[in-house]
């Protein structure tokens, strides 16, 4: 394995009205590997997205320096190489939806890298493929729903092809089919070699995953296995975070004497450790 | 107020070939009071079903009563009714634009006529409602956390003192500790006002926590309606409607397949969990 993305002594602040600046990044260290698939969780405010935002150059550190793909961030003549290789989905999709319909804009990016139009093409029908929109190809984008339009979000950055994807949050609109869909996705993306780096405040979904980052007030204050991070349950709600139902409930039976393995995340987990 | 629906529904952009039914031939009643949860898949006909009670949309078929007028009549008494309605859209904080959150919370009071210190009374009782200190009133709405955020937009709505609070996806984008707290003050609201709560929701554990009778829309069509422990647990229905069960159902379901002799219809983890225990010493 070698290092994809690597943080170094990052700090980020952003300037408020009086002059003053707040801190929303206090010394991050963090080396992510090419191919890994990373959850980072924390509350309202704990610097996710701002961490997220200097992993394709959007944002510039304050101090400390940030390599992808062994560029440097702030190196302005490899900004654009750093974009190319690592994409980000939104929040809310409405932001990244430029075109009048569904395909035009998938094809918005291939275009503007002046791809061939068979290979531009292609792309569009894999990506809307990929997201279960083909049938939506030549609808315009405000006629879907929010769930879908996040889907078209996903489909527009995928066509670009990246090497690394960000996702901020991508599920919390979508209905639980569209969910799944989405996560069955970048489980998918993940296993083709894509580096995946995903933001969620649903702590079901960091399940899916072998690392979990936890964050607090602009540092990273737990870097483990999605087990051993749930074991800090009163931690993690004290820090505006849940437990997923199953090790709450699991938890509840252990401090009845019950004995359970150490490793349960999910309801299945469970299950099988009950039967 | 008591809400029916009879026979309503709607198409988009009717007589062109992008028309598209979003609801077909739904009705029902909503009593005082009650506490509704509206689930569906995204597409299902939710945001629009609430838009028309709230009078914000033409019937194409159909009706919204509310207490007996119709909801989107240009009467005077029509919209006498739609005032007693408070809708937050999802993200409802991008409405958000004073400079402080007093003005904020204020700002529908004051459109209603009412004298300062009413509007005073309203918007301090609003602001306590929420969870929020009365000292934020004095601060830039923009100057505040995401979930303090939301719940500012929430008291601007409670200081119109609606009888019927509908909310589409309150929690979206909150962490789990601003959700919970947003959960429990809406509890806590409808339980002072006795006011009735009509909330969407994706999510079946967060409606577990607050509604009693679950409406779930497919297609625009009514899939089910009834109390929230039959429809949030009944697993064919919900999965044909493209929505989960809670992590409980799910759990109490698989292990009853592995013949524990459990009920599966209970839908919160401390009831789950209840559920288990009171299995194993039974059988022991």
């Amino acid at each position: 394995m070698s290092a994809f993305i690597k943080i170094e002594g990052l700090e980020h602040s952003y300037p408020l009205d009086g002059g003053e600046r707040i801190a929303a990044l206090r010394g991050i260290d963090l080396t992510i590997e090419r191919g890994e698939w990373v959850a980072i969780v924390g509350a309202n405010g704990s610097g996710k997205t701002t961490l997220a935002r200097h992993m394709n150059g959007l944002l510039l550190p304050t101090a400390g320096r940030v390599w992808v793909d062994g560029l440097l961030t702030s190196e302005p003549r490899d900004l654009w190489a750093v974009r190319q290789r690592v994409g980000m989905v939104f929040q809310n999709p409405d932001n990244q939806i430029v075109a009048s319909t569904v395909e035009e804009d998938v094809a918005f990016g291939p275009e503007n890298a002046a791809l061939p139009s068979d290979e531009i093409k292609r792309r569009v029908d894999d990506a809307l493929a990929t997201v279960g929109l083909t049938e939506h190809r030549t609808r315009p984008p405000q006629m879907l729903s929010g769930g879908q339009r996040q889907l078209l979000a996903i489909a527009g950055v995928l066509a670009a092809r990246p090497a690394c994807l960000i996702f901020d949050e991508p599920a919390s609109m979508l209905d639980p089919a569209h969910r799944y869909q989405v996560m069955d996705t970048i489980r998918r993306l993940n296993d083709e070699g894509l580096t995946i780096v995903l933001i969620t405040q649903a702590m079901e979904e960091a399940t899916a995953v072998r690392r979990i980052l936890v964050m607090r007030e602009g540092r990273i204050v737990m870097d483990d296995s999605p087990a051993r991070v749930f074991q800090q349950g009163d931690q993690l709600r004290e820090w505006g975070l849940d437990l997923p139902v199953a090790v709450e409930i699991a938890r509840g039976l252990r401090r009845r004497g019950w004995r359970l393995p150490p490793d349960l995340a999910t309801v299945e987990q469970l299950a099988r450790a009950l039967c | 107020m008591l809400i029916r629906v009879e026979n309503l529904s709607h198409t988009y952009i009717p007589g062109t070939p992008l028309a598209r039914a979003a609801l077909r031939d739904i009705s029902l009643e909503i009593a005082p009071g009650e506490r509704v949860g509206l689930a569906g898949r995204t597409g299902s006909g939710k945001s629009t079903l609430v838009q028309h009670i709230a009078g914000l949309l033409i019937p194409a078929a159909g009706r919204v009563l509310l207490d007996g007028i119709p909801a989107h009549a240009r009467t005077a008494r029509a919209r006498a009714a739609r005032l007693r309605i408070g809708l937050a859209f999802q993200h409802p904080e991008d409405q958000i634009f004073e400079q402080t959150v007093f003005r904020e919370i204020a700002f529908g009071p004051r459109n209603l006529g009412l004298d300062k210190a009413e509007i005073a009374a309203r918007v301090e009782w609003a602001i306590n409602m929420v969870g929020l200190p009365s000292a934020m009133a004095s601060r830039s709405p923009f100057t505040l956390s995401g979930g303090e955020t939301r719940r500012v937009a929430l008291a601007s709505i409670l200081a119109m003192r609606p009888q019927v609070l509908i909310l589409d996806e309150p929690t979206a984008g909150l962490d789990p500790g601003g959700r919970r707290e947003l959960i429990a003050h809406l509890r806590d609201w409808q339980c002072k006002t006795g006011s009735t709560l009509l909330m969407v929701s994706h999510s079946p554990d967060e409606l577990a926590c607050i509604v009693e009778r679950v409406i779930v829309l497919d297609d625009g069509q009514l899939a089910a309606d009834g109390r929230a422990s039959d429809v949030l647990s009944n697993v064919a229905l919900m999965s044909a409607a493209g929505l989960d069960v809670p992590q409980s159902v799910r759990l109490l379901c698989a292990l009853r397949r592995s013949g524990w002799a459990v009920r599966t219809n209970l839908l919160l983890p401390e009831e789950a969990l209840d559920e288990i225990i009171r299995a194993r010493r039974e059988a022991a």
